[in-house]
């Protein structure tokens, strides 16, 4: 992600781009900089390209040795097996990408119905100790959250939460709701509070001001705030190997994992699963980049 | 239209900081006020809290005949400009101009009526179906202004409106709103921290400093007797020059001899400090009568008058304003004399004017 900001946005004038190059010899230093780019390209890109290529190809050219790049068969079988299951019907896996999308969408609109008005009030009126509230806040996410999974289970088994969607929407909300007033509150410093004094004395209530006129301008925001929890929720695999453990429950993460461990590896359908898995997040990712890249800068760094 | 009046307001927030420690404001119906103050002074949270934006901790505000405390800021018949226009981004000028009119659901022809006044009296009418940001940062503020006039309020607020234009547009503005509050009647209550634009703006000023109120009066008077040595250092540029006297023989004498007229009853035995304009002072000839020796330390030509920097063996340098035709050579050794009526004279300790 670093690189990715560092060069959409350029934190100097423009001509530090160019002149630096000059002085240490021009064409050398950009035929240099391509090389290590490319290098660090494929570094990076080939386990994606290597994921796709096995999932289209046939199990006896995934076992291949020499390892085939270009001249296989391809097949569409192993995305046939991720959503059928073998006797027809709805396989295991695809319920678990319903579950995911079910966990991940709840709980990002619910981290986002709590956290934007939230960040609203923390950036718009003086609370008590405001800054020791927002570094408690801040203080939750500290913590690597693998520390709390052996707590949270005893409690969900008290409390009759494991093994369901709800727990699991809880828990992912709870992690996002610090993210988003945190990267909100950067937002919504940025809407001049002005707008809401102007339609308060125009004759609204100050929710009504901020629902008609600060709202409207913090979609942005709101929407790059909503991917990053998006991800987060999606991606999630250790709450959610630990608090779920049938199949009708359990996200897509802990169900591909569990597709690896028996005596046989059918590589074809993991990587299959796995593209099907990674694709929501990229589509998305793209649509609002231009907004993860302004979260990234302004939301989190303020201050 | 109404009088507006602020008795013993307190506001302090959450945090514990004291915005406004105690500020009573007794505003005349029609008149043009001016709240002058460095910034913390608590001018604009006194300001807001008239409008209702802000809640006192403690404190009355009566707009009119009613009190207004518990009143949200829509029902108080008040309209208020702001230093960022805060003109609404995604309406044209003209449904930002109807929108307060809307809101209180006045009929369709009315509101197009109101606009339509609203904007041939701010000039306005090319501008009517653009978006705010393709005006320019005066068009905007004069859309703010309509906007506040639609809305005939019993008066306007109005938070620092010309700090973001340049010089040139800020003089044009101050007349255009002086002009206008003068045709309309229309109590206003105007927040500034450029004395400029309080001196020519105002019927009365008022000096705050630290959530206190130093003084009220009319340019004039606040000019000519500031009330504290603040309000003393605060107005005026170059500012008044205090100078530390003391009483002889029924004159005023500073340490270097310099000789001022004294004012009338002067209590003695206490540290006094005289506030004396630049124009009150005069550089002469070295030897002059009534003067001190003196040295130029530093001279600033503005073209229509010099103000010379001067060391009289004082404890500070006094700067003294002449005419572009006396010219005198830094470092010259030159005369220092008082030329103007009896200074005020303050109480070093106290701070406050005593003659």
């Amino acid at each position: 992600m670093a690189v990715s900001v560092d060069e959409v946005v350029p934190t100097g004038p423009v001509r530090d781009h160019t002149r630096p190059a000059r002085r240490l010899g021009g064409r050398g230093r950009s035929v240099l900089e391509v090389a290590l780019l490319t290098v660090l390209a494929v570094v990076m890109l080939f386990p994606a390209l290597w994921m796709i290529e096995t999932s289209i190809k046939e199990n006896r050219d995934v076992y291949a040795i020499p390892a085939k790049f270009f001249d296989f068969k391809v097949t569409m079988d192993h995305f046939k097996d991720v959503f059928v299951a073998s006797g027809g019907g709805r396989s295991a896996l695809s319920v678990s990408f319903l579950n995911s999308v079910v966990v991940a969408g709840v709980s990002t609109v619910l981290a986002t119905v709590l956290g934007v008005p939230a960040a609203w009030a923390y950036s718009r009126f003086g609370v008590k100790a405001k800054k020791d509230q927002l570094f408690f806040i801040l203080s939750t996410r500290f913590m690597p959250p693998v520390v709390v999974v052996i707590p949270i289970f005893l409690m969900y088994r008290q409390v009759g939460l494991i093994d369901s969607k709800l727990g699991l929407i809880l828990i992912y909300a709870a992690f996002n709701v610090p993210f988003t007033i945190w990267m909100m509150k950067g937002f919504v410093d940025e809407v001049p509070a002005e707008y809401e004094d102007a339609a308060m004395l125009d004759g609204y209530t100050r929710l009504q001001a901020f629902w008609r006129f600060t709202l409207p301008l913090l979609l942005p925001g709101i929407a790059a705030t909503a991917v990053f929890a998006l991800i987060f929720s999606w991606n999630e695999f250790v709450f959610a190997i630990f608090l779920t453990s049938s199949d009708d429950v359990r996200t897509a993460p802990p169900a591909i994992a569990g597709l690896i461990g028996g005596t046989t590896v059918d590589w074809g359908l993991v990587a299959a699963a796995s593209v099907v898995f990674a694709l929501p997040v990229l589509v998305f990712a793209y649509l609002v980049r231009k907004h993860l890249i302004a979260g990234v800068t302004l939301g989190a760094v303020r201050r | 239209m109404a009088g507006i009046e602020v008795t013993a307001l307190h506001k302090r927030y959450p945090d514990g900081t004291v915005a406004v420690d105690h500020v009573d404001l007794s505003i005349g119906d029609g008149e043009l006020f001016v709240m002058l103050g460095p910034s913390g002074c608590g001018k604009t949270t006194t300001l807001r809290a008239i409008a209702g934006l802000e809640r006192q901790t403690t404190g009355d505000i009566r707009i009119g005949n009613t009190l207004v405390n518990d009143l949200p800021p829509a029902e108080r018949d008040i309209a208020m400009v702001f230093q960022f226009y805060a003109l609404y981004p995604h309406l044209r000028t003209r449904d930002n101009l109807a929108f307060p009119l809307r809101a209180e659901g006045l009929p369709k022809a009315e509101v197009r009526e109101r606009v339509d006044e609203a904007a041939r009296l701010m000039r306005l009418g090319p501008l009517l179906d653009r978006r705010p940001h393709r005006l320019s940062g005066g068009e905007q503020q004069r859309v703010a202004l309509a906007r506040a006039l639609v809305r005939r309020p019993r008066a306007f607020l109005m938070d620092e409106p010309l700090t973001n234009l340049d010089a040139e547009l800020r003089a044009d503005m101050r007349t255009e709103i002086k002009h206008l509050q003068g045709e309309l009647g229309t109590t206003m209550v105007y927040v500034t921290h450029d004395q400029v634009e309080a001196m020519s703006l105002g019927h009365r000023i008022a000096i705050l400093n630290k959530g206190r109120v130093e003084q009220i009066g009319t340019p004039l008077e606040v000019y000519e007797r500031p009330a504290s040595l603040f309000c003393a250092a605060f107005i005026g540029s170059p500012p008044m020059n205090l100078i530390e006297v003391e009483v002889a023989d029924g004159k005023l004498r500073s340490k270097s001899g310099l000789v001022l007229t004294p004012p009338p009853s002067l209590p003695r035995d206490r540290c006094l400090v005289a506030g004396v304009r630049p124009e009150a002072l005069e550089v002469t000839e070295p030897g002059a009568e009534r003067s001190v020796p003196a040295r130029v330390v530093s001279a600033e030509w503005l073209g229509d008058e010099i103000i010379y920097v001067v060391d009289h063996g004082g404890q500070r340098d006094v700067r003294v304003r002449m005419p572009p035709t006396v010219r005198f050579a830094a470092d010259a050794p030159v005369g220092l004399r008082h030329t103007g009526g009896p200074p005020p004279v303050y109480d070093a300790s106290t701070e406050e004017l005593v003659a």
